[in-house]
């Protein structure tokens, strides 16, 4: 991964439905370090990420990456990028390893049999890969969408609340995968009602008010 | 947990793995999948029912009739294209992957032709022989529908994309395509028509594979963009 | 040339135009009625009496300009419509919005009036020629259009999306009428056209023209009008509006 990465928020604003949500937010993220984006419900956190990820269209200032704004830059962006939203984009009729092995095909690489299992264990779903996902608890499906990351190559990660729902174990687990992948040069952008602990070097702290 | 290294994919693989996806989630719901047909069956049905059954009757409004039936019944199985996808967050990740979404457009489009078009069209001599449709005028019908399906399916993909979550998406679809739809229907029934009529079909069935070009040009084109609008 | 740039591109924020087009509309809809007046009159008592289709042709005085407007607006519309969505402008996807509703308008009136010469003429109310069934689907297009606008309830989203749809149709819409004339030929249908008519009197022409000036000029003020209105609700949030109401 590219060490020399930064993401820069420049004057970033953000209003939904005729009420502005935050305005003139800048930041510069580089490698090897997390951003801790913390705000009250309501206040636009989720509006941010969506904005990171070019879903929702910036309203007033720039998000850069690499000083290029990312509208400009969207396919090598996207490359770099691995998003985990609310939603598990998982697909209940079919199978574990299926939805794996589809959501990896995507970023353009194929994963083998024996990685998804070892990626599985790791999560603490070991030798679920060839069930249904409709037969999965609540946190299983849950751990199977963060094992996505495990599987992805990309630099930013960009999670919107990834400890909800997790029991201590799982909290550990998904803060250990964060911390190994910020070592090895990665970034993330993370928001969470809880105050986790990544890693040795304290988080960059973003708190968004109106 | 060290890097795992993975094996890099080609577009093609990729947009075979998507077609394959789509594929076998039908199948899963074989329901979904063959209830258009049926309403394929029943609508056609339903014509000779209300003008009576004059066999000469029949056979004038056969091409017609079965290519709006045909039609209908295509644009059945289009709200589900993107909907389920939608709904789980799966089309999100692929809006945000790093394969082309034009790319992923066309396997949906595709996918939606071998589900429904291509089904539609091997049925159709069926209910052509019901309406006295014979021999060449069969043969020509299942080729103006297969010429004229996949056209629907990627029209039907721009509406499917930009009336997602929307209420009352269904109507709204139809209300939205079915305008487009118009020059297809028109060339198609068109064709068997002339040919029943001793005029050449040439014309016809290359004006469906022109429609049908330009509408794989366009279309992804407008759908990746209605998708994009309807995730923000 | 400068300063005329920098005046131009203040007016694409809804605030400013909001006003611009309160001072502009009343301009328009008096051109529309002196020039329909005019028109109306030219149509009736200027205009001599046809050969053949004696007093009831004056019709076509209200519906040529009725279709060539429903035409030209829906082009409009696309036009800003398309525009909005390669610039990210809030205002041009709501003049597509204002503009909508009166291109409809004047695809139904030419589709009644069509029916209404109709009548006399061939004693149908309806024909299936190439014209009469090309404005039918430009309706349905414009209907199309209105659905989607109320459906979606974001009002950006709406704008984006309906011109996704405008666009497509506007692409759509030489090719629905070639087709249409293909199966008009194919079947031998109507051969009376409602606009083959012997030459035209001059005194015709130019009544005809009146009405579609004039007819343009009342799309403009009622686009003026009711964007005024859009721009009301959708910026009811804002400080200007909630002066510019009391």
């Amino acid at each position: 991964m590219n060490t020399a990465s930064t993401l820069t928020f420049a004057k970033l604003g953000c209003s939904r439905g005729g009420r502005l949500l935050f305005q003139g937010v800048d930041c510069v993220l580089e490698a090897g370090r997390w951003l801790y984006v913390a705000g009250a419900n309501g206040v636009g956190k989720t509006s941010l990420l969506r904005m990171v990820c070019g879903l929702a269209q910036i309203e007033s200032g720039n998000i850069l990456w690499n000083g290029l704004p990312i509208h400009t830059q969207r396919e090598t962006y996207l490359q770099d990028l691995c998003y985990l939203g609310h939603l598990n984009a998982l697909q209940e009729s079919m199978t574990v390893k299926e939805n794996l092995s589809f959501t990896t095909a995507l970023t353009g690489f194929a994963p083998t049999i024996a990685q998804i299992q070892e990626v599985l264990a790791r999560f603490g779903v070991r030798g679920r890969d060839q069930q249904l996902v409709r037969h999965l608890s609540q946190g299983q499906k849950r751990r199977v969408a963060l094992s996505r990351l495990a599987l992805s190559a990309a630099q930013l990660w960009v999670l919107d609340e990834p400890f909800v729902a997790m029991d201590e174990a799982g909290v550990r687990m998904l803060a250990d995968l964060i911390e190994t992948h910020l070592n090895n040069g990665g970034m993330a952008v993370v928001t969470s009602h809880q105050q986790v602990a990544i890693g040795a070097m304290p988080a960059q702290r973003l708190e968004l008010s109106p | 947990m060290k890097k795992l290294q993975l094996r890099k994919l080609g577009l093609a693989s990729v947009l075979l793995a998507a077609l394959r996806r789509e594929l076998s989630l039908a199948l899963r719901q074989k329901g979904e999948v063959l209830t258009p047909l049926v309403f394929f069956v029943v609508i056609a049905s339903l014509f000779p029912l209300g003008v009576g059954p004059e066999s000469a009757l029949l056979l004038r409004m056969a091409p017609g009739v079965l290519w709006v039936s045909a039609l209908l019944a295509a644009m059945l199985s289009l709200q589900r294209l993107f909907a389920m996808d939608y709904v789980d967050g799966s089309l999100e990740q692929m809006v945000l992957s790093a394969t082309p979404l034009g790319l992923l457009v066309v396997a949906k489009a595709l996918s939606h032709f071998l589900l429904s078009g291509l089904p539609l069209v091997l049925m159709a001599p069926v209910l052509g022989l019901q309406f006295g449709l014979e021999g060449r005028a069969l043969g020509i019908l299942m080729l103006s529908l297969l010429l004229g399906t996949p056209t629907l399916s990627l029209i039907g993909s721009i509406g499917a994309a930009l009336t997602l979550g929307v209420r009352g998406a269904g109507v709204l679809l139809s209300l939205l395509i079915l305008p487009l739809y118009i020059p297809v229907l028109i060339f198609g029934a068109g064709a068997v028509e002339a040919d029943a009529a001793g005029l050449g079909i040439g014309g016809h069935l290359s004006l469906l594979a022109a429609l049908l070009v330009l509408s794989a040009f366009f279309a992804p084109l407008a759908t990746t963009t209605a998708l994009r609008i309807s995730l923000e | 040339m400068n300063i005329r740039t920098i005046h131009w591109f203040k007016f694409s924020a809804p605030q400013n135009f909001y006003f611009l087009a309160g001072r502009m509309w009343p301009w328009f809809a008096t051109l529309a009625a002196v020039l329909t007046a005019l028109g109306l009159w030219i149509s009736f008592f200027v205009a001599p009496t046809d050969a053949q289709q004696g007093e009831g042709y004056r019709i076509i005085f209200v519906h040529v300009p009725a279709s060539q407007m429903s035409m030209f607006i829906y082009l409009v519309m696309a036009a800003w419509a398309g525009f909005g969505l390669a610039f990210n402008t809030r205002l041009s996807g709501m003049m597509a919005s204002a503009l909508a509703p009166t291109g409809a308008l004047f695809a139904f009136l030419s589709l009644v009036t069509g029916a209404l010469w109709g009548k006399p003429m061939w004693g149908a109310w309806w024909v299936w020629d190439a014209r009469l069934t090309s404005e039918l689907i430009l309706l349905f297009l414009y209907l199309g259009f209105l659905a989607l606008q109320s459906s979606i309830d974001d009002p950006r989203r709406a704008d984006k999306a309906c011109a996704v749809l405008a666009l497509v149709g506007v692409v759509n819409v030489p090719i629905i009428y070639f087709s249409v004339k293909w199966w008009n030929t194919l079947h031998q249908g109507a051969s009376v056209s409602l606009t083959k008519s012997p030459t035209m009197a001059i005194p015709m022409l130019w009544g005809m023209l009146i009405m579609v000036v004039a007819f343009w000029m009342y799309a403009i003020a009622i686009a003026l009008v009711r964007v005024r209105n859009i721009i009301l609700d959708r910026e009811r949030h804002t400080e200007w509006v909630k002066h510019a109401v009391e």
